[in-house]
């Protein structure tokens, strides 16, 4: 068996009374790809925010290559390999494509270097052409994929990704799972998708969040065939 | 053109007109203007300090003066004591910029929101300002400083050439330092804008969670940014000084504190040649309006000499009118009325797409 990437243990979070994420205990193995799902409130933007520091756990660990994260701060937590592309577009709205992929690949390169990874992260996520526009000004799906590419540009090891598909046309969709796929080859991801279609194109193994709880853990197809999970969740969208 | 050439052209012509404005205006201009544009250039200064840290690092400080007011008494207080300026006038960049940092150090480490670090900062010069106000007696003292309370501390010696305590700075050579320091804060920051660390401050403050899911610990660059702004601010305190030979705590007042907003939100944020024209502007009218206040009281053609109640009126109506300020706003009239006149750019068609699937929580 591999090693564990990411391993939380008993990791909760409330807010109030309000009980978000219960003692989820969730393994990792280096350079795997997991989706995650569950319905709205199931508690997996909180699980996200907690394994990248935005969000201090009530209780539990998190362990990340071994070490205990549970309280680092979020650029500790960004610059030990967890990278992360929120469900909103989270960019730097007021500055260029340009700028933005450059302010993330010169933290780790702060020599001229950094320049050759934009020009080679513009032409990998096909944003060349709108290098010197501000990203505000783009759309949503363009937008999305410059987090992407401000994300990838920081070498992470792990990536988080909260609704990549998110607002996208469907061609812009199977690029994106493409992308998903070639990113997989080098490294491990956590990608929270509604969109069944889109997880049968990328994923092997399903974990399904409901009311804070892992409900089950599974191969995607043996989910998809999963009278509970189609009970809290996709019955719910065949129904809508 | 690209905006990189723009900027070139912008920065040549702030730098021709800088030398000649230096070098023209002890020659055509009578002594008292000369003097008056001194302090208008020490001011400028101050008001770079704020435009970095407000309008680059996105930090609002209320308490600019704070640093100002600072490197004015450590320059008071130190010459009295040593008699010759060259400690003095570092100290006077140190120790306002150790002040930044200390505070900077709690304010930024302890995460506190931006609405409290206006309130703080400006709580701090208010400190500042009622301790100092309250030294009046002969036993406040700093060696053989007097502090002087709410009279202030007269008589102070200027600055001398470094070593030589008998070669003291003259009216003339107060102007030509005080606007060949502009002219280097200006082009020292508008390098230190372009390199990776100001790249990065802009970048944080744009989105600091997004810098720091990037890994930067956003906390040490904005302290970073203050301490700079702090040591400009006390550089300038120290010229003001000088300009003078006097400094009052009215120094770390209210009335100055605001003074410094309003520079840089009439000038813009985001800019450094609009805070020094917002500062100037303001200052000329300033000096314009009380010097042709009118006799007669209770004359409505008083109001006009009433220098806050005109101020006020002006930050209203930048504030509801002229938003970004100055130089960003005639810079975007500018560019609109090129693009005009060049054939149309082709547009993005692209609009945002709406969301088919539910969204998560």
């Amino acid at each position: 068996m591999t090693t564990a990437l990411l391993e939380t243990r008993h990791l909760s979070r409330h807010f109030g009374g309000v009980q978000a994420v219960r003692h989820v205990d969730f393994t990792l193995a280096e350079g795997e790809l997991r989706c995650l799902i569950g319905p709205n409130g199931a508690g997996k933007s909180t699980f996200f925010k907690m394994l990248t520091g935005q969000l201090q756990p009530s209780e539990g660990q998190v362990l990340f290559r071994g070490h205990d994260v549970s309280r680092a701060q979020a650029h500790d937590i960004a610059r030990l390999g967890i990278g992360i592309k929120t469900q909103v577009p989270n960019v730097f709205d007021g500055l260029t494509v340009r700028e933005n992929i450059w302010l993330a690949a010169t933290r780790l390169h702060p020599g001229k270097r950094a320049n050759t990874i934009v020009d080679e992260m513009l032409v990998r996520i096909g944003l060349t052409g709108l290098a010197g526009r501000v990203v505000g000004q783009l759309a949503h799906g363009q937008r999305q994929w410059v987090e992407l590419g401000v994300v990838l540009s920081t070498d992470p090891d792990l990536i988080l990704l909260d609704e990549p598909a998110a607002g996208m046309t469907h061609e812009e969709v199977n690029r994106t799972a493409e992308l998903i796929r070639e990113i997989n080859r080098t490294k491990a991801l956590i990608v929270v998708e509604h969109d069944m279609q889109f997880i049968r194109m990328i994923a092997k193994r399903v974990t399904v969040f409901n009311q804070g709880r892992v409900l089950v853990e599974d191969d995607v197809e043996n989910i998809l065939r999963n009278p509970l999970v189609r009970d809290i969740y996709l019955g719910k969208l065949a129904a809508a | 053109m690209t905006a990189r050439a723009w900027n070139i052209v912008g920065l040549v012509v702030v730098a021709v007109a800088g030398l000649g404005f230096l070098v023209l205006t002890p020659r055509l201009a009578e002594l008292d203007t000369v003097l008056e544009l001194t302090v208008y250039m020490v001011m400028a200064i101050l008001a770079l300090s704020l435009a970095l840290v407000w309008g680059y690092g996105g930090i609002l400080c209320f308490g600019q003066s704070a640093f100002f007011g600072l490197g004015a008494y450590t320059y008071a207080i130190t010459m009295f004591n040593i008699g010759e300026s060259t400690v003095p006038l570092l100290l006077a960049i140190a120790l306002p910029a150790a002040f930044a940092a200390l505070l900077g150090y709690f304010v930024f480490y302890g995460r506190i929101s931006d609405v409290y670090l206006g309130v703080i900062t400006l709580t701090v010069t208010l400190i500042l300002f009622n301790s100092i106000n309250s030294t009046a007696g002969p036993e406040f003292h700093i060696g053989s400083a007097r502090l002087g309370g709410f009279n202030g501390i007269p008589g102070i010696p200027p600055l001398n050439i470094p070593g030589n305590r008998t070669a003291a700075i003259d009216l003339e050579g107060m102007f030509y330092l005080a606007t060949g320091s502009l002219l280097a804060a200006y082009f020292g920051l508008r390098l230190l804008l372009v390199s990776r660390f100001g790249r990065i401050i802009v970048g944080i403050r744009e989105n600091e969670q997004r810098a720091e899911l990037l890994g930067y610990d956003s906390r040490a660059y904005k302290l970073t940014t203050f301490t700079i702004g702090g040591a400009l601010a006390g550089f300038a305190g120290c010229l003001f000084a000088n300009w003078g030979s006097f400094v009052s705590p009215t120094i770390f007042g209210l009335s100055q504190s605001a003074q410094i907003i309003i520079w840089v939100i009439v000038g813009g944020r985001g800019t450094l040649i609009g805070p020094i024209i917002g500062c100037v502007g303001i200052q000329w009218l300033s000096t314009v309006l009380g010097a042709n206040q009118p006799s007669g009281a209770g004359s409505w053609a008083n109001l006009l000499g009433n220098v806050p109640l005109v101020l006020g009126a002006v930050l209203i109506a930048f504030v509801l009118l002229v938003p970004k300020g100055l130089v960003p706003t005639l810079g975007d009239l500018g560019m609109k009325l090129l693009n005009a006149r060049l054939p149309a750019l082709p547009r993005n068609p692209a609009e945002p797409v709406k969301s088919e699937r539910p969204e998560s929580a």
